[in-house]
């Protein structure tokens, strides 16, 4: 499990992502429960990086509630963000109608 | 120790202010001139600008006009509108406070009227200096929140700081209010777990209904893809980031506008107009919800930024919650609480909560929030339409 420091915020004790709050570049060492684990790829502020090793289909829990599910798996400390996670949000109104009407 | 002033209805208030009210839009200049030349930053304008007559906008008035924050009141009516300037007198007045009514067309004009309104306003302020200060607890505050200028740290640091704030004020026995219906689609099913009964979880998703097919009208959504490089991936996970404000207790009931919370707890204020959509958007800035917000009984508004706004409110003190921490440098004069060290690294989430609750309870105890020092005092009340809520939406009272 990837632990959180200073670069790192938990924003409820159920999430299996942690948000980044300084920017980590490609190398940086990340702490993880017994030992340290260099950063696959950058993250910067803002994003999301996972806690815990994810698989497809794994809710995504942020501020204690899913935020969506995965669509690839992730080891602890790799970003997760479009490229691997989508929306389980199916609302009857589309947001494609919500921007013709914009 | 907060000391409260003690109204009719039990109530508390943690300011004794003179509300000057104008009626219409002709009213207006009138009731800014007293307000001017009182000089006093407990004289406060208030006003509704319309002519045609509209129930939300009278029932909001005769909410703030009888908000514990007030201690009396003084109408400034031109004399044609059709506000019912009686009515709000007679609300008022049997509420146990002195309101004075002045109308234009009958005191002779312009000048004579700001002249009569001074000496109202003097007559008012003489009334309420006597009002009883009682001891007043945290389970008597209500406390609102809101969010305004968001950006993508508002929901990694001042909105969680906020709800970990509302938390433990919900927790000790006070009101929280939070609201925005329109930024809380995608988690209303989230929002109606926590729900005390399955009748009010029911209203709370249809209400987040409602706000969607009404800004789909209106033609803008509060949820329009981006924001995906500040970090966000996902609609409920914007969402979620204005609905971190609420915190995680119990959510008790639904208001609207004008309802007061009958007892402690978490109530989620829903501030979309009921029916075909009429009078456009529904709140068309931010002081509009703070004003429903307050006509809802709160004390104290927390207002959350991100990009950095600077309002306040007449009425009832605004504390401004910084979520950047680059806007906090920039504007640090109004913001009164900087959470954008938790993304320094320099304060944690509860660290920033207890500091949120601590401004609550020195604001509540007289001190002037930023806001109040820098003279702000916005208020504005549009047009809208509402049915009345259900028993499912206060099930405590239901019940009782």
């Amino acid at each position: 499990m990837l632990e959180h420091d200073s670069r790192l915020i938990l924003l409820h004790p159920d999430d299996n992502v942690l948000i980044c709050v300084s920017a980590i570049e490609a190398g940086d060492i990340l702490p993880v429960s017994g030992g340290t684990i260099p950063a696959r790829e950058g993250i910067a502020i803002g994003h999301k990086i996972a806690r815990v090793a994810l698989a497809q289909g794994d809710k995504v829990i942020k501020y204690g509630a899913p935020i969506g599910s995965m669509t690839a798996p992730v080891v602890a400390g790799q970003w997760v963000h479009m490229h691997n996670m989508k929306s389980d949000y199916i609302s009857s109104h589309t947001r494609t109608a919500l921007e013709q009407g914009a | 120790m907060i000391q409260g002033w003690l109204r009719s209805d039990g109530r508390k208030g943690i300011r004794n202010v003179v509300a000057v009210a104008y009626l219409v839009e002709c009213a207006h200049h009138v009731a800014r001139r007293i307000v001017d030349k009182a000089d006093d930053p407990d004289v406060q304008l208030i006003g509704f600008p319309g002519c045609y007559p509209n129930a939300y906008a009278a029932k909001v008035m005769e909410a703030i006009a009888t908000h514990p924050n007030v201690g009396g009141l003084v109408i400034v009516s031109l004399g044609c509108e059709s506000f019912n300037r009686e009515k709000l007198r007679a609300v008022v007045e049997a509420s146990g406070r002195p309101a004075e009514l002045l109308v234009i067309q009958e005191k002779g004009g312009t000048a004579a009227t700001i002249a009569a309104g001074l000496e109202a306003v003097d007559r008012v302020r003489a009334q309420i200096a006597s009002v009883e200060r009682v001891p007043m607890g945290v389970e008597e505050l209500v406390v609102a929140t809101i969010c305004g200028g968001s950006d993508g740290t508002s929901g990694i640091t001042a909105n969680p700081a906020v709800g970990r704030a509302f938390d433990r004020l919900v927790e000790e026995g006070a009101a929280c209010i939070f609201e925005e219906t329109g930024e809380l689609v995608g988690c209303e099913k989230i929002m109606a777990d926590r729900a005390s009964t399955p009748e009010l979880a029911a209203a709370i998703e249809a209400c987040v209904q409602k706000a969607e097919a009404y800004y789909t009208v209106m033609g803008f959504g509060s949820f329009a893809p981006g924001n995906a490089e500040g970090g966000l991936t996902t609609q409920e996970e914007k969402s979620m980031g204005a609905y971190s404000k609420s915190g995680s207790s119990r959510i008790d009931g639904i208001l609207k506008p004008g309802d007061i919370p009958p007892m402690g707890g978490l109530y989620l204020l829903d501030v979309v107009p009921d029916g075909e959509p009429r009078f456009g958007f529904p709140n068309i800035s931010d002081n509009a919800e703070i004003v429903e917000l307050i006509a809802c009984g709160a004390h104290v508004t927390l207002f959350t930024t991100g990009r950095g706004s600077v309002v306040g409110s007449a009425i009832s003190p605004v504390i401004k919650i910084c979520a950047n921490p680059e806007t906090g440098r920039r504007l640090a004069a109004d913001m009164d609480v900087n959470a954008g060290r938790i993304l320094e690294g320099e304060a944690t989430l509860d660290q920033v909560g207890q500091e949120i609750y601590d401004a609550i309870l020195a604001v509540a105890a007289g001190e002037r929030s930023l806001s109040e020092q820098l003279g702000h005092q916005e208020f504005i009340l549009t047009y809208k339409a509402f049915d009345p809520i259900g028993p499912e939406c206060l099930p405590m009272v239901a019940r009782a």
